[in-house]
This record gives C-alpha cells, sequence and structure tokens, in this order.
C-alpha cells in the first residue's frame, strides 16, 4: 500500500490538471484512500501517470538485426552492469531487452507497444518482451502484405479474409493489426514499390493499396479490436507525399484508424532539393476528421538507426546514405530493412523533418488525438522523449535550436510561425492519457480509481528535459521501481492481447497454402500461450 | 620519465588502458601502483605486473614481454611511450596526440581509429592497422604510423586521412574501403589491394595483383610524389621519386565503389636496371 500525498497531479483522464491531490495504491491499483500505508512525500513535485508509447520497436527480428548491425554504438552507449536489482544491458540506439525496460522506466514510461510483428518472428518478440522488464507490453501484427490475405482480397473474399486475419491475431498473440506499405512491400519482392493508391501491385491484376487499407481497416472495426487500424502510410519519406497521405485518410472516412509517424508522411516538394513541410495542410484536414489518431514520429538531430517493415524504402535510403544496409525477406508475410543514419541540422531534408514532427504536434488542436513518439528508433531513440518535451513547452527554445537550421530553410517549415507552448497537462495527454485511450487500454493513462497504478513523481523544475528525463519516483503496480535514478525493482510487466473470434474452418483453409510455401511446419506456426508472460486477454466489442 | 618493467607474464590478456601519458602525467608512484588493470575479467592492481620507477612525467618506457597487453596509449593526446619488447593488441587506439615507438612487433588494430599523432613500429604489426573498428565508418582520420616489418589484413581499412608506410610486405585487403589518405606499401602487398576503395591512394614498390575493377590511367606526373618523399626522409624512409630511376603506373578504382582512389605502383625504368 502506497500514499503518494500532497503532490500537483495532472491526470487528464479525469479532468484533474495540476490540483494537489493524494494518490493511494493498494493491490497494484488506484484506490480512493488507504490506511497505514508507505508514504510518500510528493509536496512541491509533479504527479503524472506512467507515460504510454504507442509506437515504438522494441523486440523482435528487426531491432535484434539493428543491434548486431551496429556494434559501433555499443562501446559509446550506455552501459548497465549486473547487480542485485538489475540485468546487464546496453542503451544506444537500438538497446538490448532488459535495458529496454529499464530506461522506458527510468523516464517513467510503463506501457510500450512494439509496433511491427510479422506473423513468422511473433515468437521470437514475445520471447523479447518477456526480458523487457518493468514495463507492460502489446504488440501488432504486420498484414498489410501478408501473401495470403493479399490473394484473399483480390479475389473479392472479404469474410475468409477477415476469418485469416483474426486466425492471425490469435496466432501471433498481438494485441491489434498495423499496415506497413499497403502492398508495398510485397512488391518489392519484384523488384517494385506501391507508390499509387489507385493502381493495382506488382503480381495482383486488380488488387490496390487503396483495397488494402480499406479493407483492413473494416476488418479491424469489425472484429473490435481495441486499437484501430495502425497504419504506416505508402511512400513513406517521399518528397511530395503528403498527396498520398491525404489520400490514405480520405480512404478511411468513416473508419477509426491510428496513422503512424505522421511527421514521414508530410512532405510536399517535387524532390528532395524542393522538399518542404505540408504539416498545415495535413493538421487542417486531421484536425476535422475524429476518427483519426495519429503520432508524431519525430526526429531528433543526432545518429540513430532506421528500422521498417518498408523494405524499399530502406533501399533507396541505403543508396541515398551509402551507409550500411541489412535486408530481411519475412517469406510470405513482410519485409525489412536497416539503416544507420545520422540526422544533421545543416542538412536540409533533415531539417524540414525536424521541423515537420515539432510542427504536427503544434498544429493538431487536440492533444487527445497526437502522440509523443519518434518512431524509435527511426526518428531519434526513445529515452530522448525530454528533449521534445522541452521544445514542445518553450517556444524560445524552438527559436533558439532554429538558428542552427540551413538559410535555405526560409519559407519551407512552418515553425517560425507557432508560438504555441504546451501546457504540463497537455504533455500528460500526449505522453499518457491519450495514447492509452487509443490503444483502448483502459486501466493505463489514468489515476482514476481501479486504474494500474503506474505514477510517475517529477522534482518541479525549471529545466524540462532534465526534470523529465529524472522522475523523482516512478511506480509501477504500486512498487516503487525508480528511486532518484536508482532501479529499486524489476517486476514481470504484463502483455496485453486480444483474441477475436474467426470461423473453425480457418486454419483448415490455411494449412494447405501455408504448407505449400512456408519453410516451416504449420504446428510450430503459432505461439504458444505458455510462452507469453503474465498475458491479458482484452475484450473485443465483436459485432459481426 | 616513468619506467615499467614487466615482472609476470599474463596468461589472459592484459587490459592497461591507463597506460597513458594522459593518466600518468599527474600520478605520483603510490597513485600509479594502485592503477587498475583487467586481468581477463579481474581487477588488479598495475604493480602486480610491474616494477614502477619514477612518477609524475608525460613520457613511459615500458619493457618486457608484453605481447599480452592491450590498449597501451589509448586515446593520448600529448606525452611519449617508448616500448622495448613486443606489445598486444590496440596500442595507440583513437590516439589524438604524441609519440609511440615500439623496439618489437605489435598486435592487431595499432593506431586504430586514431586522429593523430605518430606511431613507429620497428618490428611488425598485426591486421588492421590504422582501421575503422568493426561498424565503424571512419577508420584513421589523421597522424603517421610507420610499421618496419610486415602487417596483416585491412591495413588502413576505412582510414579518411594521414599516412601509413610498411617496410614489409601486407596480407590481403591492404586500404580497403578507404576514404583517403595515403598508404605505402614498400614491400608489396598481397590480394585486393585497394578493393572498395573510393579515394586515398596507396603506393607499393613491389608489383601488386590488381583487381579487374582498377583501369590504367597512365604514369604519374605530379609533385606530389616529391613532397611525400620529403616528408617520409625525415623518418628515414626512402620513397623514389626520380625520373631517371623509374615512375609510378597510376590505376584508379575500385570503380565497383566510384573509382576515385588511386594505385600507384613504382616501375624501374629499363635504362636504370
Amino acid at each position: 500500500m502506497l500514499r503518494i500525498k500532497g503532490g500537483r497531479v495532472y491526470d487528464p483522464a479525469n479532468g484533474i490538471d495540476g490540483q494537489i491531490k493524494d494518490i493511494c495504491i493498494r493491490d497494484g491499483r488506484i484506490v480512493e484512500s488507504v490506511e497505514s500505508a508507505t508514504e510518500i512525500d510528493a509536496t512541491g513535485m509533479i504527479v503524472f501517470p506512467g507515460g504510454v508509447d504507442v509506437h515504438t520497436h522494441v523486440a523482435g527480428g528487426a531491432i535484434n538485426f539493428a543491434r548486431a548491425m551496429t556494434p559501433e554504438d555499443h562501446r559509446r552507449a550506455q552501459a548497465f552492469v549486473r547487480s542485485q536489482s538489475r540485468r546487464s544491458g546496453l542503451g544506444g540506439f537500438a538497446p538490448t531487452t532488459f535495458a529496454t525496460g529499464y530506461l522506458y522506466a527510468g523516464m517513467g514510461w510503463t506501457t510500450v507497444n512494439e509496433a511491427a510483428v510479422p506473423v513468422l518472428s511473433a515468437r521470437h518478440t514475445h520471447e523479447e518482451l518477456s526480458d523487457v522488464p518493468i514495463v507492460d507490453k502489446s504488440c501488432l501484427v504486420l498484414m498489410a502484405n501478408n501473401e495470403i490475405v493479399l490473394d484473399l482480397l483480390e479475389e473479392g473474399e472479404y469474410e475468409q479474409a477477415k476469418n485469416v486475419v483474426a486466425w492471425y491475431i490469435n496466432a501471433a498473440k498481438a494485441y491489434g493489426v498495423k499496415a506497413v506499405n499497403a502492398g508495398g512491400v510485397a512488391a518489392w519482392k519484384w523488384g517494385h514499390d506501391a507508390k499509387q493508391l489507385s493502381s493495382s501491385i506488382a503480381g495482383y491484376h486488380k488488387l490496390t493499396p487503396a483495397d488494402i487499407i480499406s479493407q483492413l481497416a473494416r476488418i479491424v472495426d469489425e472484429l473490435g479490436l481495441p486499437h484501430p487500424l495502425h497504419l504506416h502510410c505508402n511512400n513513406l519519406g517521399a518528397p511530395g507525399n503528403v498527396k498520398t497521405t491525404l489520400e490514405t485518410m480520405q480512404l478511411l472516412e468513416g473508419r477509426r484508424a491510428h496513422i503512424a509517424h505522421m511527421q514521414y508522411h508530410a512532405y510536399g516538394g517535387d524532390d528532395w532539393h524542393s522538399m518542404r513541410s505540408e504539416s498545415v495542410q495535413l493538421a487542417d484536414y486531421f484536425n476535422s476528421h475524429p476518427n483519426l489518431t495519429t503520432d508524431a514520429g519525430a526526429v531528433l538531430f543526432g545518429d540513430t538507426v532506421t528500422i521498417t517493415a518498408d523494405g524499399p524504402w530502406q533501399y533507396l535510403l541505403y543508396k541515398l546514405t551509402g551507409r550500411k544496409w541489412g535486408n530481411l525477406d519475412v517469406e510470405n508475410e513482410t519485409g525489412c530493412g536497416i539503416v544507420p543514419y545520422t540526422y544533421k541540422p545543416s542538412n536540409l531534408v533533415n531539417a524540414v523533418q525536424w521541423a515537420v514532427g515539432l510542427e504536427l504536434l503544434l498544429l493538431i488542436d487536440d492533444p487527445w488525438r497526437v502522440y509523443l513518439t519518434t518512431d524509435h528508433p527511426n526518428g531519434a531513440c526513445f529515452w530522448r522523449y525530454p528533449e521534445i518535451i522541452r521544445l514542445l513547452m518553450s517556444a524560445d527554445f524552438r527559436q533558439e535550436c532554429m538558428r542552427s537550421l540551413p538559410a535555405r530553410i526560409k519559407g519551407r517549415i512552418e515553425l517560425p510561425e507557432l508560438n504555441r507552448e504546451y501546457s504540463l497537462g497537455e504533455i500528460a495527454i500526449i505522453s499518457s492519457a491519450g495514447p492509452a485511450r487509443a490503444l483502448g487500454l483502459t486501466n493505463k493513462g489514468s489515476l482514476g480509481i481501479g486504474c494500474d497504478g503506474d505514477v510517475v513523481i517529477y522534482n518541479r523544475s525549471d529545466d524540462v528535459a532534465q526534470m523529465f528525463g529524472h522522475p523523482r519516483y516512478v511506480i509501477k503496480g504500486g512498487e516503487i521501481i525508480i528511486d532518484d535514478g536508482e532501479i529499486r525493482g524489476a517486476p514481470q510487466g504484463r502483455e496485453f492481447l486480444v483474441q477475436p473470434s474467426f470461423d473453425p474452418q480457418t486454419e483448415e483453409y490455411l494449412r494447405p497454402r501455408f504448407e505449400d510455401c512456408y519453410t516451416m511446419s504449420f504446428e510450430n506456426y503459432p505461439v504458444e500461450m505458455h510462452r507469453i508472460e503474465q498475458p491479458e486477454i482484452h475484450q473485443c466489442r465483436q459485432n459481426a | 620519465m616513468i619506467h615499467l618493467r614487466l615482472k609476470r607474464l599474463p596468461s589472459v590478456p592484459l587490459e592497461a588502458e591507463v597506460l597513458t601519458p594522459d593518466v600518468l602525467r599527474d600520478l605520483g608512484h603510490r597513485e600509479i601502483c594502485g592503477l587498475t588493470v583487467y586481468h581477463g575479467k579481474r581487477q588488479l592492481r598495475l604493480d602486480e605486473f610491474f616494477e614502477i620507477e619514477g612518477e609524475k612525467s608525460e613520457h613511459l618506457h615500458l619493457e618486457g614481454d608484453m605481447h599480452k597487453l592491450r590498449w597501451v596509449g589509448r586515446s593520448m593526446t600529448s606525452g611519449s611511450i617508448r616500448i622495448t619488447g613486443n606489445i598486444g593488441m590496440h596500442l595507440g587506439s583513437q590516439m589524438r596526440g604524441g609519440v609511440i615507438e615500439v623496439d618489437g612487433d605489435a598486435g592487431d588494430w595499432l593506431g586504430a581509429e586514431m586522429r593523430s599523432g605518430t606511431i613507429r613500429v620497428h618490428g611488425s604489426a598485426g591486421g588492421q592497422v590504422g582501421a575503422a573498428y568493426r561498424g565503424s565508418p571512419t577508420g584513421m582520420r589523421n597522424g603517421f604510423i610507420h610499421v618496419g616489418g610486415q602487417a596483416g589484413m585491412e591495413v588502413g581499412m576505412r582510414m579518411r586521412r594521414g599516412t601509413i608506410v610498411v617496410g614489409g610486405s601486407v596480407r590481403d585487403f591492404a586500404g580497403l574501403q578507404m576514404k583517403g589518405g595515403t598508404i605505402v606499401l614498400l614491400g608489396g602487398g598481397e590480394i585486393r589491394s585497394g578493393a572498395w576503395m573510393t579515394r586515398g591512394t596507396i603506393i607499393s614498390l613491389e608489383p601488386l595483383q590488381l583487381m579487374p575493377t582498377f583501369r590504367s590511367a597512365g604514369i604519374l606526373d605530379s609533385p606530389f610524389l616529391a613532397v611525400l618523399a620529403r616528408f617520409l626522409a625525415v623518418y628515414g624512409i626512402e620513397l623514389p621519386s626520380c625520373a631517371s630511376l623509374g615512375h609510378y603506373l597510376r590505376y584508379t578504382g575500385d570503380a565497383a565503389a566510384g573509382g576515385q582512389g588511386e594505385l600507384l605502383l613504382w616501375h624501374v625504368s629499363a635504362s636504370a636496371s
């Protein structure tokens, strides 16, 4: 039992914006009051619900490949030396599993959503997720380039496609569905990409990216998944891609959808030389369409490693940079590319990207629909979130940072005109309450009665980055995890998953197709429930 | 001068990155004796392995068979290290200034990723001299490395600037993926010299087996060689540059990687031989 006394509480889910209030926790959950509890004197401190990351890459084949590919980062990365309370590990671009848990928790984040898991590497992903301590986890399964699903959509077999998707979610022990560059990664296997939403995809006669996106969104809605379709739009990173992004959002009218890392999809111009921000246009559309949510995918200057299922984009990035390139083919399901990357303020394209991430966060009116992410590790590593918070909370600091941008940036970005400054309450929304709501995690991102006892307590400071980077206490499930920078405990987090129902015949439909083209046996394909550490099954609102 | 004489042969590699002028410069004798070295995974005192004389100096003299001693002179910025005997891997790694001289052989990764300074090894060196560490995009960025004897594989791998001179022959992949700087092979090299190089110069006084991605570009006619020869003469290294003795055949490549690097092969004039 724990009582947090006298802190200034920011709990936007319950309309609390900076009131002095006690928070009590019993058996891991927030309660009205407790007697004879351990007390934390939070007088003069700031109390937030634990952070929620709606889109990150922390486990599975791709990030593991990135770890292996970047030994140059390991020798300069933060080292975690094994002790009584923690395992050894390394921070850096692609932190090791245990370090990932320590770093997230150390910053006050207590829930993370791994955003891209092929069914085929779901087992690997869950094995790694169970080695990410402290935080609760969920993952999304990749569907928009799965050839069995695509074949069904091509043949107009919508109901069967829905069954198959539901079966895959069960098999992968996933929490939701992710679509990456719909059809583009399948086309990549023919040496092509899918740049036009309404053109047929290489290898198919009539199936288009638009079909895949709208039908997957419908499937996710009809299966009643708590999190809407999580969509990485086509043409990521390309100048002029705002057109594709707007078309995609139009396709989704009347459906729920989460547009991932919108920063990478908000560019105008015709080529790298004329690239500019189109965040105003995108934010205008987005503001008037409450069916959508998004996350920033913000960029910070510095070294990182980019990893995505978007294989063709990564090949292009490799050609542009001449850096290392790793390419994975995930049989009939998706692809994956890895390229280390350095965002430089002197580089015009990078400068535009940096500005666009912040612009979207500032131009989208409703903080409940735009969330703090960097698409870790693509735009920057997650442990740099406090730097973004500082940029959002201080227009002066943004102006100061803009001085290091090249002169040619003038007229290409909107950021110099934006004076909005985030309040602490709004930061609590974009980093916790909002993403929890988008994920349908009703017990997260809130300090309401009955919610999980995940609480962060900050020492109030004018140095915002320092304050958010080094919480005074982090409490997970009612247990004090971080006390003044020290890891006091590293309990195992839970894994959230959903089990949408499907026609029992689906498995017999899939088996021959699977055995025909995969390299493993069908029996070994689905992830067994006993491999999931502390599973927590969430209900679907199935109405079909 | 601080004098360190090895008194006990390490049974496993001994990691001694404390042995740099930067660390020892301001330390008294007692503090030096108590510095930590890693004998495998065990942390031991420096004086378990060395007899130590002198204090507070930026000039070090190491003596003994130290082929298992690693990381000496790591990131040093000034001063000197003189080594009498063989020395192990990573000598002068990431060094930024000062002088290292070895009367003996050195191990792999000699001067890896160094930024400035001078390293002279009178014996032979291992592989990856002045190279980039695995995964790192850039090797040696400046400075001078002279190996009197032979050297191993991947000499100057991904180097960007600076000069490496090897007196004896080198093994495969000299100048692998190099981006700039100069490698002088007085004794020639084995196969695939200059593979994947994008810029920079490899000079060989002995014939090299050229990769098919190098193109003949005639005879070098540039004052560069004379300037380089004068620079090397300071170190007692003789580089023929007199037209009456012969000329340098120039090859450009690696065409598989942009092809702006060059290989210069010394060709003795018929009249001179």
